[in-house]
């Protein structure tokens, strides 16, 4: 790594995120000038995206190859008053919580005092959801059976295609044009809607050119004073770039890194979408400007190294705008899920791996960032080589990259009803969510816990957290005389709160679509110009809103715990299994530990157990799959949790399978933390015993120390595993190499981390198992060996 | 017909090619010192009840082939180890052809403490074996194993005779079989055979130690070092130099 690179990647790792309050200013004196009522919604907000990228302060940093900052500087961040209004106290929390924290000035206190707060109370977006949604939506909401995505973030979750990068935002406006002259006014109003569209999209793609070009006005600037010819000679090439793009198109592998990421600040400036925006399949984009720049000779490996790191440094200066309340502990992170997609496979179906994918992996196994997120799509065309140059980055134990299976999300694509060439230029993006890359809106709405749902079945309606009834009458469980009633009355509760999940949904769309156009993003997304239709509203090719199922794995384990040990073993009743759950198992410790160790648990492809997995499976599908949402598009399922799992779990009392009350739910579909004892084969297998294919994604997590890839065998033995889930279409897998922290905790509290294996030179064990002396002969090899 | 077994462990990668599973079988008549899996020892008896859980030869088939799967992408399969797998000789048969019939790749991990009608039938239907070898010097095999080595110099003789893939599996134990005269005795021995095997080198280490504490067993290894790192090598390098294919570890 060079020494600017160094200090980019210091400088970003070391500053402190605070809050810009720039962007409300600029939004909110644009609002109160006088004259914007006569505009339309989208060209009032393309004009107020205008105002913000015309006024807005440039920042450009000594050393930066890559420049634009979405704040006045590296992790200062804006806010989105039209969205979320942060009252003062928001901002305090904001600025004196542990965990996420952004710094606030007093100068910003008073500004949102003064100028923000009064101007936008009662206009926000988070406003106008919370009078729409029902008693019912409220009670659920505030129960912790479902969040909702869109309370303080815009819908975002959508990637780039490859096409954006052939052309420059001239081009886009020539097609803008066309499709203004090609109106038919012969249906006047739709014509006269699609007009105003249409106009905001090139107010939008002028007012990005216009930033481009104040950031080259300030390189001339800086021109001016440096004194270093090298250097001279790099502010002369960037100055250029920003006069060039993104009005023309990228011709240069420099050019092209800086056109997206111009791209990517409109996207985040216009708005906070969920998963910020992300560049998607880098190394397909990217590869014609390599192989050019290096045939001419304008280009060397390692300079193409230096921009791509300087590149990733940009992400990292861009933490996930600040989130509040359910939203911060759904997803409590900085990172704003960017995921870099590597390898799958091209349009026409041939391996896309290339030399750029192993460049790209090396500046992510360098850069060791948190953002931007990176993953391999694994094809079964695509070399070993490709997955063990990744697997020697996950050894290295900072999580990334995380691994996918293309033939599965292909299938996922296909079922949907996606073109074959849309599904093989998709990917994942966010954690693990499915998309047709370019072409899709496919929005996340909201986490959906599944075993707090057999609580309140349990409890016939009622949340016993607070006595309230939130549910309906399924009647009293004592008295079902089979695990069928059980079941059936569960799925009855489940309907009833993913029809108010839905309806609530269907809701907020609409005023995302009214309120919030995105002509930004709509320019970026096919059809969205051809239709004139807004992201928002329905614009792109494919248009799906998900609802994410949360511990799959736990739910799982306490209706197997109930079936095993009150219907079939009639180790006792039902009631009396309620009645340890509600003192919290105190007192009845001997119980939990049957329930924990002497139960069939999800995660050793074990049947018993892993029917239940489908048949949760088939019911949250049948709730919730092909159900039509406002857009044009349905409501699809998929499984990951980010942070909900705990949020999730501390509004879940004791459950059935011996975990108590506030604890953390199972992950993704990952088992219940320490019930899978049978080895990563099986975990796979149970895994693969849903149809991942009629997902949207599914995320499961594996841990290793690190000992396990110190090895050749030991590489290729997880490649296998790879191989072989993806087989079975499993969708994606990652591998934590578990550091010296996690094994302190697992020689603490044996009980969560039964599975964790150790393998030390040819020998496996479980790590609860091993003396405390050689436990910590690990734990210290560990901190050795993890970076 | 059942066997007692004492553990099934799954994405095993140091036990012969590819993933594997491997089945430890109750019983050893060998009471090695440093032995990695002492409750697997016991035959017979009520600790062998107590460690070991039943299997008739078709139930067993059914956990083997749980992980088929994995076998058939990675090249893997089952590997018999133990206690001592060739103790239990008529399951063993029974098995290996139900493996067979399945195009399941089989692994024997054995002491070769056997008569030699039994490793005469067994390699019939055997595709790979990991042959230990401890100690040559009769005397010291009596002291540190509890029985002569006889038949298993015998039996490791008749498989190279008869062309059976062998990994010859050393394991370095300090002071007991890492001895300079030792490892020279077994280059000798290895030498003498038909062709040169594979060879593995594998360090001693404590990681059973938490099983004889767990069980209440007696561990006579109790505050051995392993062997040191260059004098692994150096022991690496003596057969290399003898021309032997040797890797260190499984």
């Amino acid at each position: 790594m060079k020494d600017r690179i160094k200090i980019l990647r210091e400088n970003s790792l070391n500053t402190k995120p605070m809050i810009s309050h720039q962007r409300a200013i600029l939004l909110t004196e644009f609002y109160k000038s006088k004259d914007i009522s006569d505009y339309s919604i989208p060209v009032q907000r393309a004009l107020s995206f205008k105002y913000i990228l015309e006024n807005k302060d440039i920042c450009i940093l000594d050393n930066e190859l890559i420049v634009g900052e979405r704040g006045q500087f590296p992790k200062s961040t804006p806010t989105y008053p039209e969205i979320c209004l942060h009252s003062l106290e928001d901002l305090d929390i904001l600025d004196s919580r542990k965990k996420i924290s952004f710094g606030v000035t007093d100068e910003t206190k008073n500004i949102y005092q003064e100028q923000i707060t009064p101007f936008w109370k009662g206009k926000s977006i988070r406003e106008k959801i919370f009078e729409e949604m029902s008693l019912e939506w409220k009670n659920a909401y505030y129960a912790g059976i479902f969040t909702e995505f869109q309370e303080q973030r815009a819908p975002g979750h959508t990637v780039l295609g490859g096409d954006t990068f052939k052309k420059g935002f001239n081009d886009i406006k020539n097609e803008i044009n066309k499709e203004i002259k090609n109106l038919d006014f012969s249906n006047y109003s739709e014509a006269a809607n699609k007009r105003e569209e249409l106009k905001a999209m090139k107010i939008v793609t002028d007012s990005l050119i216009t930033f481009a070009s104040r950031h080259a006005e300030r390189i001339e600037e800086i021109i001016q004073t440096e004194t270093i010819p090298e250097r001279l000679r790099e502010l002369e090439s960037m100055k250029a770039i920003c006069q060039k793009v993104p009005a023309i198109a990228p011709q240069t592998f420099w050019e092209s890194l800086q056109y997206y990421w111009f791209i990517h600040l409109g996207v985040i400036t216009e708005l906070n979408p969920w998963d910020s925006f992300n560049p998607g399949r880098l190394d397909q984009h990217l590869l014609p400007f390599y192989q050019n720049d290096i045939k001419k000779g304008i280009l060397t490996k390692e300079k193409a190294k230096e921009l791509l790191q300087a590149f990733w440094i940009k992400f990292n200066n861009h933490p996930s705008p600040p989130k509040m309340g359910v939203t911060a502990k759904e997803s409590n992170t900085y990172t704003d899920f960017s995921l870099i997609n590597l390898g799958g496979v091209k349009e026409d179906g041939s391996d896309a791996v290339n030399e750029l994918t192993y460049l790209i992996l090396d500046v992510i196994e360098e850069m060791r960032l948190l953002q931007p997120g990176s993953m391999i799509q694994v094809s079964k065309k695509n070399p070993d080589n490709f997955i063990k140059r990744a697997l020697k980055i996950i050894k290295t134990g900072f999580g990334q990259p995380s691994i996918f299976n293309t033939e599965e999300i292909i299938l996922e694509l296909l079922r949907q009803g996606k073109s074959i060439e849309d599904a093989r230029n998709g990917g994942a993006s966010g954690c693990v969510e499915t998309g047709a890359f370019g072409k899709e809106s496919y929005i996340l709405t909201g986490y959906f816990n599944l075993p707090k749902i057999l609580e309140i079945t349990l409890n016939n309606g009622i949340d016993l957290q607070n006595g309230k009834m939130i549910g309906i009458k399924t009647g009293n469980p004592e008295n079902f005389s089979s695990f069928d009633e059980l079941m059936i009355a569960y799925e009855k509760q489940l309907n009833y709160f993913a029809n108010i999940k839905i309806n609530g949904n269907k809701i907020i769309e609409q005023i995302y679509s009214n309120f919030l156009p995105v002509p930004f993003l709509s320019i970026l997304i096919d059809d969205c110009i051809k239709n004139g239709k807004d992201y928002n509203s329905g614009g792109a090719r494919y248009n799906t809103s998900y609802v994410q199922g949360v511990g799959l794995g736990s739910i799982t384990d306490e209706l197997t715990s109930i079936k095993y040990n009150v219907f079939d073993k009639k180790n006792f009743t039902l009631g009396y299994l309620l009645n340890a759950m509600k003192t919290n198992f105190q007192g009845h410790e001997t119980l939990r530990l049957k329930l924990t160790y002497n139960t069939p648990k999800y995660g050793n492809d074990d049947d018993y157990a892993d029917d239940i997995t489908r048949k949760v499976f088939e019911i949250f599908y049948n709730a919730i799959d092909g159900r039509p949402n406002t857009k044009g598009g349905y409501f699809r399922i998929n499984f990951l949790p980010t942070t909900s799992h705990m949020y999730f779990g501390s509004v879940t009392g004791a459950m059935p399978d011996g975990r108590k009350a506030g604890e953390p739910l199972s992950e993704g579909i990952s088992p219940v933390q320490g019930a899978d004892t049978n080895g990563p084969t099986s975990v796979l297998k149970s895994a693969a015993k849903i149809d991942h294919v009629r997902t949207g994604g599914t995320l499961l997590n594996q841990k290793f120390t690190p000992q396990i890839l110190s090895s050749e065998a030991g590489i290729n033995g997880l490649m296998y595993l790879i191989r072989t889930y993806f087989k079975m279409d499993g969708h994606h897998i990652q591998f934590n190499v578990v550091t010296a922290k996690t094994l302190k905790k697992a020689k603490k509290e044996p009980e969560k981390y039964r599975d964790l294996i150790v393998r030390v030179a040819g020998y496996s064990d479980y790590f609860v198992d091993l003396t405390n002396e050689l436990q910590d002969e690990i734990i210290r090899r560990t901190e050795h060996e993890n970076m | 017909m059942q066997a007692r077994i004492s553990n099934i462990q799954r994405f095993c990668i140091h036990d012969g090619p590819g993933i594997r599973t491997t089945v430890f079988f109750q019983g050893c008549l060998m009471n090695c010192w440093w032995c990695h899996n002492p409750e697997s020892i016991f035959y017979n008896d009520v600790n062998a009840e107590k460690f070991s859980t039943k299997y008739t030869p078709e139930e067993l088939l059914d956990e083997i082939k749980k992980d088929l799967i994995f076998f058939d992408e990675s090249g893997g399969g089952v590997t018999f180890s133990g206690g001592e797998p060739l103790l239990q000789p008529e399951f063993l048969k029974a098995i290996l052809k139900l493996c067979k019939s399945n195009g399941i790749h089989n692994t024997i991990d054995t002491t070769g403490f056997c008569n030699k009608n039994v490793i005469e039938e067994i390699s019939e239907l055997s595709d790979l074996f990991l042959y230990d070898l401890k100690i040559i010097n009769n005397e010291f095999h009596e002291k540190f194993t509890g029985v002569s080595n006889k038949l298993p110099l015998q039996n490791l003789k008749y498989l190279s005779k008869n062309d059976k893939i062998i990994n010859i599996r050393i394991p370095l134990i300090p002071n007991i079989t890492d001895t300079k005269e030792n490892i020279l005795e077994i280059i000798k021995f290895l030498s003498s055979l038909n062709r040169k095997h594979k060879i593995n080198l594998l360090a001693y280490h404590r990681t059973s130690a938490g099983k004889y504490e767990k069980y209440n067993i007696e561990n006579k290894m109790k505050d051995t070092k392993p062997t040191s790192e260059m004098k692994i090598e150096t022991i690496k390098n003596e057969f290399f130099s003898e021309g032997f294919d040797v890797k260190i570890g499984g």
